[in-house]
């Protein structure tokens, strides 16, 4: 098993095109969406992570190639020094995906699964220490 | 009705009864204000907050010959030397003349209190008293003489939230501000914050011993802007900016946990930093005032583009829960402060009363109670 977080532009010419059904059928590929924000007859974009075996996630990267759908691999990758947390909050409200929040007991949680590296978080801490890891 | 004076007797004795300002609103439920009042003798409350009105005065001893410092950095942060030969005086949001906002006068005082060894560089023009005109050296906690921090204004006893109208995300003293509403940031201890559980300063004025820093400190004036005449609610909490105080303490016994520099991106920097004021429950009406809960207090919407004004108001309650309903929509909120230290410093100053480590003092004279803000005129020279 393997497991690529990637985000898939939709243009125009391609919103009404089955591409998740496609790679689901002939790769046996799961999904895991993260963020979508795609609408009928304009461009979108589709954040999600693909898991399966190895060979199956390659070649479904390689149908998206075929297919001249455009993506983006997230290789890169959100740290936070728990440590130095002082449990402000300051990133919890830019966060778009919900990765940042606090809990009940008013604690910093990272959830690094939600995590789409927008890297909003990065300039929101005032105390320097979410950093982005390659 | 207790005296602050019965109560010193009984943590001198180790037989107080202590509670934080989150713990006194369920004992108040349960008990009634009455009976409370009559068990309990001391509230702690705190915040730890970025709060830009801070700065530290030090005094870094005479060198051989001596210097009358005219321009001072501190680790390239420029320092106020207007003063006295050696006196000197570091404010929290002055930046690096090398690495701008990313470090400045909030960092040095983290890094001093760390005990961290400072670049002191200093210029003059000499004067036939202070030959030297120029010095390049390093201070630190241990070598130079006195070392305190004096806040002009901090522990604001409330703050509006923070908003943005505009098209495009806008970067303020309040952190990120996403566009078009996009999120809501507010600052506050709420129901722990000092000055919203004596919303009247009954028992907080001038000469209060409090907890600063992680060390003793002091309030030692009325802070800048204190606005006691704000508008309140039926409960006495003022509902937008009101009091604030001034404080003083001795820098190298405080702690980096409670004294943190900050950074908030294209603004500048700041320092974090922790407050606890304990409260003596002299009577019902004090346990009353401490017994105020977040969903008791409001805040407004300030939108930091300066565009549009709100009526609306929140109540922490509703701040804390992670998002608000704003203009029709679901926005998130976000708090500034840090509440998990609020509760921290309320307990360690709890723990100190209980174990007769700390003492309450009574005011040596009231904050105002009465007073207005001032706007900057443009006014023509005469």
């Amino acid at each position: 098993m393997t497991k690529a977080k990637i985000k898939i532009y939709f243009s125009k010419g391609n919103v009404g095109k089955p591409i998740t059904y496609e790679l689901v059928k002939k790769y046996d590929v799961m999904f895991n969406i993260l963020h979508a924000d795609i609408n009928y007859g304009s461009e979108g974009n589709l954040i999600t992570e693909i898991s399966g075996e190895e060979k199956n996630v390659a070649d479904a990267l390689k149908y998206l190639d075929e297919l001249d759908v455009k993506y983006k691999m997230y290789t890169k990758s959100i740290i936070r020094d728990e440590d130095a947390c002082i449990d402000c909050g300051s990133c919890t409200s830019v966060c778009p995906s919900g990765a940042l929040t606090m809990n009940d007991n008013d604690e910093l949680q990272f959830d690094k699964e939600k995590c789409l590296v927008c890297e909003l978080c990065i300039k929101a801490c005032p105390i320097g220490i979410i950093k982005v890891e390659l | 009705m207790k005296t602050v004076a019965e109560i010193n007797e009984k943590i001198k004795k180790g037989k107080a009864v202590v509670v934080t300002a989150e713990q006194v609103i369920q004992i108040a439920k349960e008990k009634g204000y009455k009976r409370a009042a009559e068990e309990i003798d001391v509230v702690t409350t705190g915040t730890f907050g970025p709060m830009c009105s801070s700065g530290a005065f030090i005094n870094t001893g005479h060198s051989n010959p001596p210097i009358k410092m005219q321009s001072v950095t501190l680790n390239d942060v420029p320092a106020y030397a207007g003063l006295a030969a050696v006196d000197l005086y570091i404010g929290a949001t002055e930046l690096s003349n090398t690495l701008g906002m990313e470090y400045g006068g909030g960092h040095v005082i983290e890094d001093f209190v760390a005990g961290k060894d400072i670049k002191l560089y200093a210029k003059s023009y000499g004067t036939d008293c202070y030959p030297r005109k120029e010095i390049l050296t390093t201070i630190n906690k241990n070598n130079v003489n006195q070392a305190y921090m004096y806040n002009p204004r901090n522990a604001y006893q409330n703050y509006p939230a923070a908003v943005n109208s505009t098209d495009k995300t806008i970067y303020t003293y309040m952190g990120t501000l996403l566009p078009r509403y996009g999120n809501i940031n507010y600052s506050t201890a709420g129901e722990l914050s000092p000055l919203l559980n004596d919303p009247y300063y009954r028992t907080i004025g001038i000469g209060t011993r409090i907890f600063l820093g992680g060390a003793i400190g002091y309030v030692s004036w009325q802070g800048t802007q204190h606005n006691p005449s704000q508008e309140r609610g039926e409960n006495g909490v003022p509902t937008s900016l009101a009091g604030t105080i001034a404080v003083t303490g001795n820098l190298k016994d405080m702690s980096t946990r409670y004294v943190k520099g900050a950074t908030y991106y294209k603004y500048g920097a700041s320092l974090f930093v922790g407050i606890g004021i304990p409260i003596p429950i002299i009577d019902e009406e004090m346990l009353m005032y401490t017994a105020v809960a977040n969903k008791d207090i409001y805040t407004p919407v300030v939108d930091k583009s300066g565009n549009e004004t709100y009526d609306i108001k929140y109540n922490y309650e509703q701040l804390r829960s992670g998002s608000v309903e704003f203009k029709g929509k679901k926005v998130l909120t976000a708090p500034l402060s840090s509440l998990t230290r609020a509760r921290e410093i309320a307990a360690t100053l709890k723990d100190w009363i209980q174990h007769s480590n700390f003492t309450l003092s009574e005011a040596v004279t009231p904050l105002p109670k009465e007073d207005k803000i001032n706007k900057l005129e443009i006014r023509e020279m005469k």
